[in-house]
């Protein structure tokens, strides 16, 4: 067995409804998909996201897309339009989630998530005329 | 016969410049999706001002892109848009027309949404109570600012029925604008539950916009083709219900069976009881298989009988918030934040302003990830910390935030204050209360108007 963030393994989206988040996890083949089956519990869900989340939490099994969905109650600060919180729709709790360490079979325990290759974006940027490390101007301009 | 449908819009404030991309490519239909949770409450204060307003403004926008179209019996238009006053969108929507010089263009509207007016009425028929909370309506804490029921695909299915050619909404469920064309153009019956539910399935998938076309990916989100030129979504679905996802030939983004299901799940709470107006559809019943090439084929939904009720949303004053930001950098960053913001905290009290609610994050710790960030040892090259609070009236919450400005010369060293949006203007807090209301008090009161332009 070897501990993996299911960042390794899974990918995710948030999102909300009034005070409650949707958090989806999408395992990347079914041998994952059993795993988190077993181990990203509900409760344990709960207790990684501690005092964000005031209600309960709720998992539902979507294996025709090798998904986990969670529902999470009280975690928005009230909601979208009522909360003080930066990230009022929860966009960034799929990422939070993903943070968690599971343990995974031997087999999963050389996965790693991909890594980003942002060449196309360097290229752009690149393409600006750069006047200072942070002070740029538009493509063309002298 | 195949019908294209496309979802040219995910909320209001979206570009309509992607209805190009779609028109192009040819769909028999382009729905609009203009409307969040929060977003009537914007348009509400919008009419307040101006009676002639109440919709989302950015209309003209897009029927400027699509009216030709329309009049040339290519594609046909079906929008929420009208948010809480339909009857000024199509007035907009007839005076777009006549700018471009088009004619014989028929234009409904769907009424009946707005509860606003009879709560108190309804209220003594049905209980209103919070689905979130469980809280009675008389627990409101103060006057609904707006209420609606999130009708379903019906009045739509009528209006096309008379001939429409845009179809202008209040509030309904997201995806009925996509379910109705389905129902109309394949005389789907209200209850064959499995064609519904397809159609319903079909409408989640492209009420998001860019979210289905590479748009909001994890994992390998920069191996996106062209994300500066992401498409729109595009189905074509079957008179049985069979559904591909695809997106305009000449175009940036990805359909892939990893696109949608991110999509699928979005904001869902049980994948297989998805609680819609027509429907109650099971969005694990339903087969993905990627054909390559942007084309997703889905199969096999299954939906069952609809429930009684419309989820309703009100929305009542909740408080003023405000906001204000400082920077500091290394050494001792993270250190030096979190003793300016208990500093503000102090000085605030001090002042006798009373906070209802504070909300202290710290950028370039915790803000985001809170208690699911690892401790580290680690020194943040620079920290921000956002104090946010709730106050009883915009005149404190303004006060409140001019306890900041002092810091830059009296807290620790070489904070930056007045970053971002700075101490900036109050702004009023909305609470938002979701219930249900039975069809059978909602449906005598919708009425479907077409008007030929």
């Amino acid at each position: 067995m070897a501990r993996l963030r299911l960042h390794e393994l899974c990918g995710y989206r948030s999102g909300d409804k009034g005070d409650v988040a949707d958090v989806a996890l999408f395992a990347d083949d079914q041998t994952v998909y059993d795993v988190i089956v077993r181990e990203v519990t509900a409760a344990r869900v709960r207790d990684h996201f501690g005092a964000m989340v005031a209600g309960e939490v709720v998992r539902y099994e979507v294996p025709n897309v090798l998904a986990l969905n969670f529902v999470l109650r009280g975690a928005l600060g009230g909601g979208g339009p009522r909360s003080l919180r930066s990230d009022a729709l929860g966009k960034t709790l799929g990422g939070a989630l993903v943070r968690l360490e599971i343990e995974v079979p031997d087999e999963l325990a050389d996965r790693r998530a991909p890594r980003p290759d942002i060449g196309w974006a360097h290229e752009i940027l690149g393409h600006l005329h750069r006047v200072a490390p942070t002070s740029v101007l538009p493509r063309g301009s002298r | 016969m195949t019908v294209r449908v496309a979802g040219g819009q995910g909320f209001y404030g979206d570009t309509p410049r992607a209805v190009e991309g779609l028109l192009a490519d040819g769909v028999d239909y382009l729905c609009l999706e203009a409307l969040a949770e929060l977003t009537l409450a914007i348009l509400q204060k919008d009419r307040q001002k101006d009676e002639t307003r109440g919709f989302t403004r950015d209309l003209p926008l897009y029927l400027a892109a699509a009216l030709p179209e329309v009049a040339a019996g290519r594609t046909r238009v079906i929008t929420n848009a009208g948010g809480i006053n339909p009857t000024a969108a199509a007035r907009v929507a007839a005076a777009t027309a006549r700018e471009l010089g088009l004619t014989g263009i028929r234009v409904a509207t769907v009424l009946g949404d707005d509860l606003t007016t009879r709560l108190e009425a309804l209220a003594r028929e049905t209980p209103l109570t919070n689905l979130d909370t469980g809280a009675a309506f008389t627990e409101l804490p103060s006057a609904a600012l707006f209420a609606s029921a999130y009708l379903g695909a019906r009045p739509i299915v009528e209006a096309l029925a008379q001939g429409a050619d845009v179809v202008i909404t209040g509030r309904c469920a997201d995806a009925a604008l996509f379910l109705a064309p389905l129902v109309h153009e394949h005389g789907w019956a209200w209850d064959d539950w499995d064609r519904l539910a397809a159609g319903m399935l079909v409408g989640h998938l492209l009420e998001c916009s860019g979210q289905t076309a590479g748009g909001n990916l994890s994992r390998d989100w920069w191996t996106v083709a062209r994300p500066w030129d992401l498409p729109y979504p595009i189905a074509e679905v079957d008179p049985d219900g069979t559904a591909v996802i695809t997106k305009p030939r000449a175009s940036g983004g990805r359909v892939s069976f990893d696109t949608v299901r991110h999509q699928l799940l979005y904001e869902v709470h049980d994948p297989a009881r998805y609680l819609t107006p027509d429907v109650v559809a099971d969005f694990t019943s339903a087969r993905f298989d990627d054909l390559g090439d942007d084309r997703v084929r889905v199969t096999g939904v299954r939906g069952s009988a609809a429930t009684a009720t419309y989820k309703a949303l009100l929305c009542h004053h909740a408080g003023w918030a405000g906001e204000a930001r400082v920077a500091f950098s290394w050494p001792d960053a993270a250190e030096k934040a979190t003793a300016a913001s208990a500093i503000f905290v102090e000085r605030v009290e001090q002042a006798g302003l009373t906070v209802d609610e504070w909300c202290i994050e710290l950028w370039g710790v915790d803000a985001l990830g809170g208690p699911t960030v690892p401790g580290t040892s680690a020194e943040p090259p620079e920290v921000v910390a956002r104090v946010a609070w709730r106050c009883a009236d915009a005149t404190t919450a303004g006060l409140v935030g001019r306890e900041m400005v002092p810091l830059t010369l009296s807290a620790p060293p070489a904070g930056m204050t007045g970053m971002g949006r700075g101490a900036a203007r109050p702004t009023e807090l909305l609470g938002i209360w979701p219930t249900l209301v039975e069809k059978a008090l909602v449906d005598p009161h919708v009425s479907v108007h077409v008007e030929q332009v």
